[in-house]
This record gives structure tokens, sequence and C-alpha cells, in this order.
């Protein structure tokens, strides 16, 4: 590993400070992904600032407009057992719940799993080109092993997806991330938080230099009555998605009144189109129109030899979650499908 | 490749050694300890604890896993000086008093290893999953022990034997 220095701040205006002043710091958190990184020197740093002491991000805790806030510091196994999260986010509860190991939950920070990268292979392996890893070098993933692949909305340079499961919740429940940098604080919707590889593939989200996340604010309506996570990948559990959905519904008079449909796996960020939900309303809640949803969603997919087998699966994944949204109590542990 | 050994690299005068204090096994431990130094490799090259396995190094098999400050964590993935002031427990203080921890006792009952090296990782696991309270069925309890892998197979065994106990437990 690259050799670095280390400091423990307590206060983000520390934090923030010591980053303006050290040009290559990182921020340490639970360092799940950061340490890896670092390990295969695919991240290098001189500073190390360990922000676990910052005492304001530790906290989950209801807002003044009846939403959820969820502290960047808190881990995504504290926050997916919050009886507030169980209660009425069980959508994020059931995404986090899928994602990594019952060890790495422990240690993950809900701030730290909006900004794990990308785990294609070709931008682990340093011996290959990967514009995110090394910007011009070129992508090795378009034409090579691209099974686990972006189809929607990808670029010439890149093609890698984003892999947290928690984002996919949060896209579809329209969190908010508060962030503090040196220009002072902001709020970033949740669909603008990541962004598309475009020509700069090495930039995975709109984080400004030495910005923090201090935590994530939920709305009020968690579609805690029907919703659901699916994920689909090729082990039965840790492992990341090849595909997942995660879907919110609001049903009244035997029609849905409010849809909210997400996906991971498939892009460089969580996607969502809102024709496909506006399309939903008022309408019953059957596969016919589950299926014409899928369809608005994955218009403009566009696959590489290994991964085209993703277009229908994630049709097929869209319409088999919204049904069990409608019955969250058939769910199975580990977001699997449900009969 | 002990990259991260304080002995293997180039340490000039800009890396400071951290000083580290654990309680480990209930037994108090005072270290100096580069800042790149694992927990892990903390406990196998500098305090002789060598029941922690590192396997990967990278996070996916769970060989490393102990319990610190009550939460079973990925020692690999932990920087030793991050843990300054924190309470460990390894697979040397699972017993107690020279007497096995049910767990282990029942690992040997259910024939639930062949090599071993993942046995430690998975005894840690499953105690702090006890701990946790969030698995009751079976099913379950393979969903929050995904993250110990056993590659020589035992893993019905491995899951036999949690269970059993914890079973015991719910009717102590």
């Amino acid at each position: 590993m690259h050799n670095f220095n280390y400091t423990q701040v307590q206060t983000r205006s520390d934090a923030i400070a010591i980053a303006d002043r050290e040009p290559e710091s990182k921020f340490i958190a639970g360092g799940t992904n950061l340490i890896d990184l670092m390990k295969y020197n695919i991240t290098r740093t001189d500073m190390l600032v360990d922000i676990n002491r910052i005492e304001d991000c530790h906290t989950i805790q209801e807002t003044d407009e009846g939403g959820l806030s969820l502290g960047a510091l808190v881990s995504n196994a504290a926050t997916a057992y919050h009886p507030l999260t169980e209660q009425r986010y069980p959508l994020l509860s059931k995404a986090i719940l899928a994602g990594a190991s019952a060890q790495i939950r422990n240690m993950a920070t809900n701030g730290g799993n909006l900004l794990q990268r990308t785990r294609c292979y070709y931008f682990y392996d340093a011996n290959t080109p990967c514009n995110k890893r090394e910007p011009g070098s070129g992508c090795s993933a378009i034409g090579g092993y691209n099974r686990i692949m972006a189809i929607l909305g990808t670029s010439d340079a890149c093609i890698a997806v984003y892999p947290s499961d928690m984002s996919v919740a949060l896209a579809a429940l329209d969190a908010r991330v508060h962030v503090s940098g040196p220009e002072g604080a902001r709020t970033i919707p949740f669909l603008d938080f990541h962004r598309l590889p475009g020509n700069t593939p090495h930039i995975d989200n709109c984080l400004a230099a030495n910005e923090l996340i201090t935590s994530i604010e939920l709305p009020a309506n968690g579609f805690s009555n029907h919703y659901s996570y699916l994920k689909l990948r090729d082990r039965n559990s840790y492992a990341f998605a090849l595909v997942s959905v995660a879907t919110g519904l609001e049903l009244e008079g035997g029609v849905i009144k409010n849809a909210r449909i997400a996906l991971g796996g498939v892009a460089h960020k969580p996607w969502r189109v809102l024709e496909a939900e506006d399309f939903l309303q008022n309408k019953e809640p059957v596969s016919e129109n589950f299926l014409y949803a899928a369809e608005i969603m994955l218009k403009g997919a566009r696959t590489f030899q290994f991964n085209a087998f993703k277009v229908e699966l994630t049709k097929r994944a869209i319409v088999r979650n919204c049904i069990m949204a409608l019955n969250p109590e058939s769910q199975l542990p580990g977001a699997h499908p449900s009969a | 490749m002990l990259t991260d050994h304080p002995s293997s690299v180039q340490s000039g005068p800009a890396f400071r050694q951290q000083p580290v204090s654990l309680t480990i096994n209930k037994k108090k431990y005072e270290l100096n300890v580069l800042p790149w130094v694992s927990l892990l490799d903390a406990l196998r090259e500098h305090l002789d604890l060598t029941g922690t396995k590192k396997g990967c190094d990278h996070g996916q098999c769970g060989a490393c896993t102990l319990i610190c400050n009550g939460e079973r964590i990925l020692s690999c993935l932990t920087l030793a000086v991050m843990k300054n002031g924190s309470d460990v427990t390894t697979i040397e203080g699972i017993a107690s008093d020279g007497e096995l921890h049910p767990l282990q006792k029942a690992f040997i009952e259910h024939d639930a290893f062949q090599c071993g090296y993942c046995t430690p990782g998975q005894i840690c696991s499953a105690i702090g999953m006890y701990q946790e309270g969030k698995a009751q069925t079976r099913a379950e309890v393979k969903e929050l022990m995904s993250g110990n892998l056993c590659r020589c197979g035992a893993n019905t065994n491995i899951i036999d034997a949690i269970m059993e106990v914890k079973e015991q437990m719910s009717h102590a």
C-alpha cells in the first residue's frame, strides 16, 4: 500500500480544513471500499483523515417535515435495523440488507455507501486500460468481458455500473443528500448526486473537492404499505447485483396513485424514468401495466457482447418486483424473488 | 505479500508510528504501528495472535472476522490506528477457563470444518450474529452468515452447528 499519514478529527470544520490544506488527502469512515482500493493501489493518498469521531453525524432522527434524517456516520446495519427505518422505510431496510455481508454492513457508513466505487473488473485491474481509473487510457470493458456492465446511460468512455443497493432505494424514495464543504453547506436531490460517465467517467458524483456528506434526508412518504426490493445476482447472497429493482406503490380504490421504480446494476447511477412512473398513475396494478412501464424504462438500452441478457432480465425483474410490492409480507430474506 | 508490514516498507521520517491501545480478550495491549497496518496484521504480526486468519485480505472471505466493540467486523479492512481504545474479541478469547464455547463444541460434533482455515472467522461471526438477534430461521441464519466462505464446502454442517447452539440459547 502507498504510505500515508493519518489524523483523526473531532469536527466537520476540522475535517474540511485539513483536507483543504493537504492536497492528496482522503476522508475515511468505515473504510470497507477505500482500504480495499488502497490495497490495490487504485486510490492513493498521502493523508488519511479519520472522520469517525465527528459527533453530529451519528444519529437517526425525525425531521420537521415528518421525514427521517440518517447521519452520514451511522452504520448501514444500524440504519437498516433502526425501528423508524424498519417501520416507515422498509424498502430502505430491505435494500441495505441485500448488500454486502453482515460484517461489512456493521462497518460501512451511510455516507460511504453512496461513495463506493464501481466493481468493474477492469477498474480493479491496474494492468488494463480504464478511463475511470486513468482518464484517457481507454475502456477495456466495451470490447472485453462485459457481462456485469451497464445497459443504460453508458458512453463510449465507460460502461461501468454503480454497485450500491442502498442507493437504489434512496433514489426511489427521493432522498436528499446534505453535504458540507469549504464553500459551506448544500443539499443535493438524490437523482442529481451520482452522474453518468460521459467523457469524464473518473468523476462518480457531484461532490466538490473536500465536501463531506453529513446526512441523508428521507421525505415523509416511505411507501411502507406496498414496497419491494428484488436483487438478482450470480450467488444467493454476498454478491453485487446483475439487476436490482426498488419499487414503492401507493394504491387507492384498486388503482395505482403513485409509483416509484428505481433500478440498480444497469447504469452508472441508480436509474429512474419518471415517464414510466407517470404511466402507472391511475392504472390497475397488473403485470400488463408493469410490463409497459418496464418497456418505457428500458428504452434506449444499449447492450454489449456479453450483457444483452440484462435487458429482458431487467424487464422481468421490474414486473416481478412490482407484483411483489403488492404483498410485502411474501418477501424472502436476502431480496430474492418470492413465489 | 506483507506490503503493510512495518519491516517490509520504506518508513521514512515523514511517516509516524502511532500509539494504539487495545483490549484484546480482556487483556490490555499497547503497541506502535504505522498508519497502514491493518488490525489483522497488528494481531498476527505484532502481537502473535495468529488465531484470526488472513484469507483474501480484501473483505471477500470473512476469515479475518472478529468482534470489535460488540460487533463482528472484518479486521483486514480495518486499520489498527482507527481502533485505538477498542475492545476486541478474537477466536483466542472465545473459550473460557479452558472450557470450549458451546459453538466450538458444536463445530466438533457436527464436523463443521475440514481444513479449519475459515473456522475462527465462522465462529466469531456466528457469535456476533447471536448478539445481533436478527436471525431466527435457518434461511435467515444462512443469509446473515453469507460473509463467511468455506471453500471446503462444510457450509451445511457449519449452519447445523450454529442452529443447534442458537436453539440451546433460546431454551436457556
